[in-house]
């Protein structure tokens, strides 16, 4: 257990195992997706309440979900490198940040498009949107952290800091409905299957909630590995590593 | 782990701790502010102010509907499945609004005790289904509206076993 930590806090070991490991993501992840949105979008039944409008659920409750994992994600890493110190846990919190802004946007978003539909308007302060919304303020505010000092050492630990205590937030999203009187609906989706859609709904969702976790792990891997070597440019094995492939 | 790596992990946990309850506390505090609306509950024993713009809501009440033919006017009745609302309207409804579908309906309350709404918005449960087990449903005799009426009749039960619910004040 000790050995494999040892392991994992040298960024070259991280990038020999990740160049295995990042093209199974790829191609898991490209496969989900590609059948997901085709049997989402086109073969699953429509609602017997809001019609076609409904399929906004394929792209609205996996983005949803990954905003928030990823925020997870990234306070795990920022507590591992506050910690341990491990470079490589800040290096992948610094990738995971804007992919995790773009997925909150993008919930809020398609959240937006599907109210105007069947709530009959796109916003409301309620819990659950506005928890989201701090969400993405959250994530803006750990991007323009770190960029804000002149010592990157700081930046990361700064951002570290507002990452972990912004977590608090993730507890709040995902109770809020349960808590509160509000305008959205309690979750629907649960790995379990519970009864709240039929199989032939939930499947698909499934296959895409699993396909944009495998491209959150995929990207991931794949920028953080550029992280690698834009940070340890000059130290010998990413040296001799460019000399190779010259 | 070094004791140096203990202290600071622990001095983080510790930290976060105290951030979570302060929040948590804050929220306690601010409960009845963030709830979006008033259950006709509520509004039956007076929680709720008059002549103030408030928002109500709950499921429109079966059979309750009755619009004007020279008009957009709609009244209904707003129901918890305990106590009942009545709300007047005169505007576009949206397309989900329903007899047994959730609303939220924004305005003000009036002496007459009806409210009279600015605007009315749909509600939606966590429940989807195909077009045919909707149907199938209804044959066996039941409406997606049962499932929300039996859950708040289950909610009523244990509130008055005096287990406490997450909507209590």
């Amino acid at each position: 257990m000790w050995a494999f930590i040892n392991k994992l806090r040298s960024p070259k070991w991280f990038y020999a195992i990740s160049a295995k490991l990042q093209p199974l993501f790829w191609v898991a992840a490209t496969l989900l997706l590609g059948v997901g949105t085709v049997w989402g979008l086109a073969f699953a039944p429509e609602d017997y309440q809001q019609g076609n409008s409904f399929r906004i659920i394929y792209v609205h409750v996996p983005a949803a979900f990954l905003a928030q994992s990823i925020f997870v994600s990234m306070a795990v890493s920022g507590l591992v490198f506050m910690v341990w110190k491990i470079k490589v846990a800040d290096m992948a919190a610094t990738v995971m940040a804007p992919l995790g802004a773009a997925m909150t946007f993008v919930a809020l978003f398609s959240g937006a498009v599907w109210g105007v539909p069947t709530w009959g308007t796109w916003w409301m302060w309620d819990a659950r949107l506005t928890s989201m919304l701090i969400l993405l303020f959250l994530y803006l505010g750990v991007i323009a952290l770190r960029g804000a000092f002149s010592s990157r050492d700081s930046g990361s630990r700064a951002a570290s800091v507002l990452a972990m205590v912004g977590v608090i937030n993730i507890p709040i999203i995902k109770y809020s409905v349960d808590w509160w009187y509000t305008l959205h609906q309690p979750a629907t989706f649960t790995i379990t299957g519970r009864a709240a859609m039929t199989m032939d709904m939930w499947a698909p969702l499934l296959m895409m909630v699993v396909g944009f976790y495998c491209f959150f792990i995929a990207l991931t891997l794949t920028r953080t590995r550029s992280e690698i070597l834009r940070r340890e440019a000059n130290k010998r094995w990413v040296r001799e590593l460019a000399e190779e492939a010259n | 782990m070094t004791p140096k790596r203990k202290q600071k992990l622990f001095v983080i946990l510790g930290l976060l701790s105290l951030t979570a309850i302060a929040v948590g506390l804050t929220l306690y505090a601010l409960r009845a502010n963030i709830n979006l609306f008033f259950s006709p509950v509520q509004i039956a024993q007076g929680d709720a102010p008059m002549e103030r713009q408030i928002r109500a809501g709950g499921m429109v009440k079966e059979g309750s509907v009755s619009r004007d033919p020279e008009s957009l006017d709609v009244e209904f009745v707003v129901t918890d499945y305990v106590d009942d609302l009545e709300v007047y309207y005169s505007g576009i409804l949206p397309d989900l609004f329903r007899e047994g579908q959730g609303v939220v309906v924004v305005g003000e309350l009036q002496a007459d005790g009806r409210l009279y709404a600015d605007k009315v918005l749909a509600r939606h449960d966590e429940n989807y289904m195909p077009p045919e087990v909707a149907q199938a449903l209804e044959e066996a005799g039941y409406s997606p509206a049962d499932f929300q009426a039996k859950a708040a009749e289950v909610g009523k039960r244990l509130e008055q076993q005096g287990v406490p619910q997450a909507s209590d004040y």
